[in-house]
């Protein structure tokens, strides 16, 4: 398998009064259709890595390969058509937009991106929120929802441009059990069946199980890596 | 574009009553400021269409602008030796050829023209002497060039060109003299003529003292009574287009050499009074639509502060920093619009209410209207004003939340 994001030698630090070092040295390869847990105490970086591998941020130092192509040196545009195109994002809040059905809000990167029309968005929204599960509570606006509900529904807003790589940071985190294992199964369907690679930040020990990979940050550096 | 469109639209049509609000200032703000400019500007045509319609465009008098050179001058300009004091060679006073420069100047687009022989005379009537200006006249040329026609109260010009005899005055003069149509006066001139005229026509402008001083006889009648046959002192010119008098008078004097004066000439105390008072106006209408584009500010600022989070949301999901800064843009314009177009419908009603105010000026007769100018200028002015401060009052928070970093706000969110 081929690397589709490699980090190499990352870090990232916050000036201030009191500089601060969120990432310290981090190399990572995530190969195609790789399920990657990040794991590791509160405060230790995990989230900091998260939005450096999902290029939200930029490391200051270190380089960052999204699909072989070296990120560093991007400006802010061409790092966002990167995330369009490329990446998508699941926090752990669902960070529907509230004004918007769920629909609309799986059909808006498709828009931003304007490769479809809109008879194609629309039917590409109820694909994904089919394959998800959600596809009854597509007219409705997020707050009808469930949390769980919302969370497949942020789901399938990360997957609506086809990326390569699927962020997560603490998906399950406000979920209870039942949801948790739902969307962990879906999320590692996702690798299986279509190939995603996922990288996920979680405090939750099912996850550690179900990933292939789980890696280990403490103070901001790795600390080992496992292959489940 | 369009994903920005819907955002800006579902922000607004979400947050119904503070879109309302300031949506409503903006409506009144450019209701009142077409309402109160066209207003303002409507009286200032009123009164630039009065001083113009009862004056001429631009009056040729029978003088020159600079005294006429010297011979000796003309023959050595650069003369060491200046001749002084010598006394003009003396001419009859009167435009000279003023056939000629008659069909000349209607030669010219868009003017119109009447030749007028004006000197002062006294009136005679039942031991009562009045001074008067005495103005010979052509009737069917005079019409084109005055409002003199609609201002008779009786008879009418064209009995004066019937009526070699005839006479037009002033329903002031009138009274004084206790005259009525087919009243008999004298008439006296310098020359020391005297001859008597029938009263034919009445008129009255307003103007007490052109009521009271003015009379009208024929051309022919006023160079045999003033002794100046086949003479006139002046043209009395009135063209289409008001504004171009000061060109077309320069044109006359280039070609006439008399003295031809444009009431922009005439007039340019009041055209600057006129000026400063249209200049305090817009800087207190265009004041409404500052204080509503506050609202404006206030709403947008609202929004872009609850919606960091949605805003950290799209960035992260790939829109650019301008995609971002185009949706709060596009707020403002389309509170903008949306006011604009309901503001000019309010304003229009609303000068349309105006125009039905029916004013009696203390002491006058008539009865007056608010003077309105449905300029369409008015309107885009208004419109373009409106949407300017609307662009203004969204542009920082626009730019606000074009810089909001998605990590920080997703760092502090977690």
């Amino acid at each position: 398998m081929s690397a589709v994001l490699q980090a190499q030698n990352l870090s990232r630090r916050l000036g201030g009064d009191v500089p601060v070092t969120l990432v310290a040295d981090v190399s990572l390869d995530i190969e195609a259709g790789e399920f990657v847990c990040i794991m590791g105490p509160s405060g230790s970086g995990k989230s900091s890595l998260l939005y450096l591998l999902g290029l939200l941020d930029v490391p200051d130092e270190g380089r960052i390969l999204l699909a072989g192509q070296d990120t560093s040196g991007y400006g802010e545009d061409e790092l966002a058509d990167c995330r369009l195109q490329r990446l998508g994002y699941v926090f752990q809040f669902h960070f529907l937009l509230a004004e918007f059905t769920v629909r609309e809000n799986v059909m808006l990167p498709m828009r931003r991106l304007g490769r479809l029309d809109a008879a194609q968005c629309l039917a590409r929204a109820h694909e994904l929120l089919e394959r998800l599960g959600v596809a009854d509570q597509a007219a409705k606006y997020p707050h009808q929802l469930s949390g769980g509900q919302r969370q497949r529904v942020a789901v399938a807003r990360a997957l609506a441009n086809d990326p390569l790589v699927l962020l997560a940071d603490e998906p399950t985190g406000n979920l209870d059990s039942a949801s948790s294992a739902n969307v962990r199964q879906i999320l590692r369907d996702l690798t299986r069946e279509m190939g995603k690679s996922v990288v996920a930040v979680t405090h939750d020990s099912g996850f550690a199980a179900a990933a292939d990979r789980c890696v280990r940050i403490v103070d901001g550096r790795l600390a080992d890596g496992i292959r489940a | 574009m369009r994903i920005s469109l819907s955002i800006a639209l579902t922000h607004l049509t979400s947050r119904v009553r503070p879109t309302l609000v300031s949506l409503g200032g903006v409506v009144l703000g450019v209701a009142f400021f077409l309402a109160v400019s066209s207003l303002m500007r409507g009286s200032e045509k009123d009164f630039l269409r009065r001083l113009i319609d009862n004056n001429p465009h631009i009056t040729v008098y029978d003088e020159f602008r600079n005294p006429a050179v010297q011979p000796a001058q003309l023959r050595w300009p650069q003369g060491a030796v200046a001749v002084l004091h010598v006394k003009p060679h003396a001419e009859p006073r009167g435009i000279r050829g003023y056939r000629q420069k008659l069909d000349y100047i209607e030669s010219l687009p868009g003017v119109r023209v009447a030749p007028v022989l004006t000197d002062s005379a006294v009136l005679l009537f039942a031991g009562h002497q009045q001074g008067v200006s005495l103005s010979g006249i052509v009737p069917a040329k005079m019409k084109t060039v005055t409002t003199l026609q609609e201002k008779m109260v009786e008879g009418s010009l064209d009995a004066l060109s019937a009526d070699p005899n005839g006479v037009v005055l002033g329903t002031g003069l009138a009274q004084k003299f206790n005259l009525r149509l087919g009243s008999t006066i004298s008439v006296v001139t310098a020359s020391g003529t005297s001859h008597a005229l029938r009263v034919v026509g009445l008129f009255r402008t307003g103007n007490a003292a052109y009521d009271e001083g003015q009379v009208f006889v024929l051309l022919k009648r006023a160079q045999a009574l003033l002794e100046r046959p086949n003479r006139i002192n002046r043209f009395v010119i009135q063209l289409e287009e008001a504004t171009a008098a000061r060109s077309v008078a320069a044109q006359i004097e280039a070609a006439g050499g008399y003295k031809a004066v444009s009431w922009v000439e005439a007039s340019e105390d009041i055209l600057s009074l006129l000026l400063v008072r249209n200049i305090i106006m817009y800087s207190v209408v265009s004041a409404i639509l500052v204080v509503a584009s506050f609202g404006i500010y206030n709403v947008l600022s609202t929004i872009v502060m609850e919606k960091t989070r949605d805003i950290a949301i799209l960035k992260s999901m790939g829109f650019h920093a301008r995609d971002v800064r185009s949706i709060f843009l596009l707020e403002g314009l389309i509170i903008g619009i949306v006011g604009s177009v309901v503001g000019l419908a309010a304003g229009a009603c609303l000068m349309a209410a105006l125009g039905q105010v029916a004013l009696r000026p203390p002491g006058v007769t008539e009865v007056v209207h608010l003077p309105i100018w449905w300029g369409p200028e008015q309107f885009l002015l208004a419109a373009a004003f409106a949407l300017l401060s609307c662009l203004m009052a969204a542009y920082l928070p626009a730019r606000r939340a074009s810089r909001v970093h998605p990590v920080d706000i997703l760092r502090g969110a977690a």
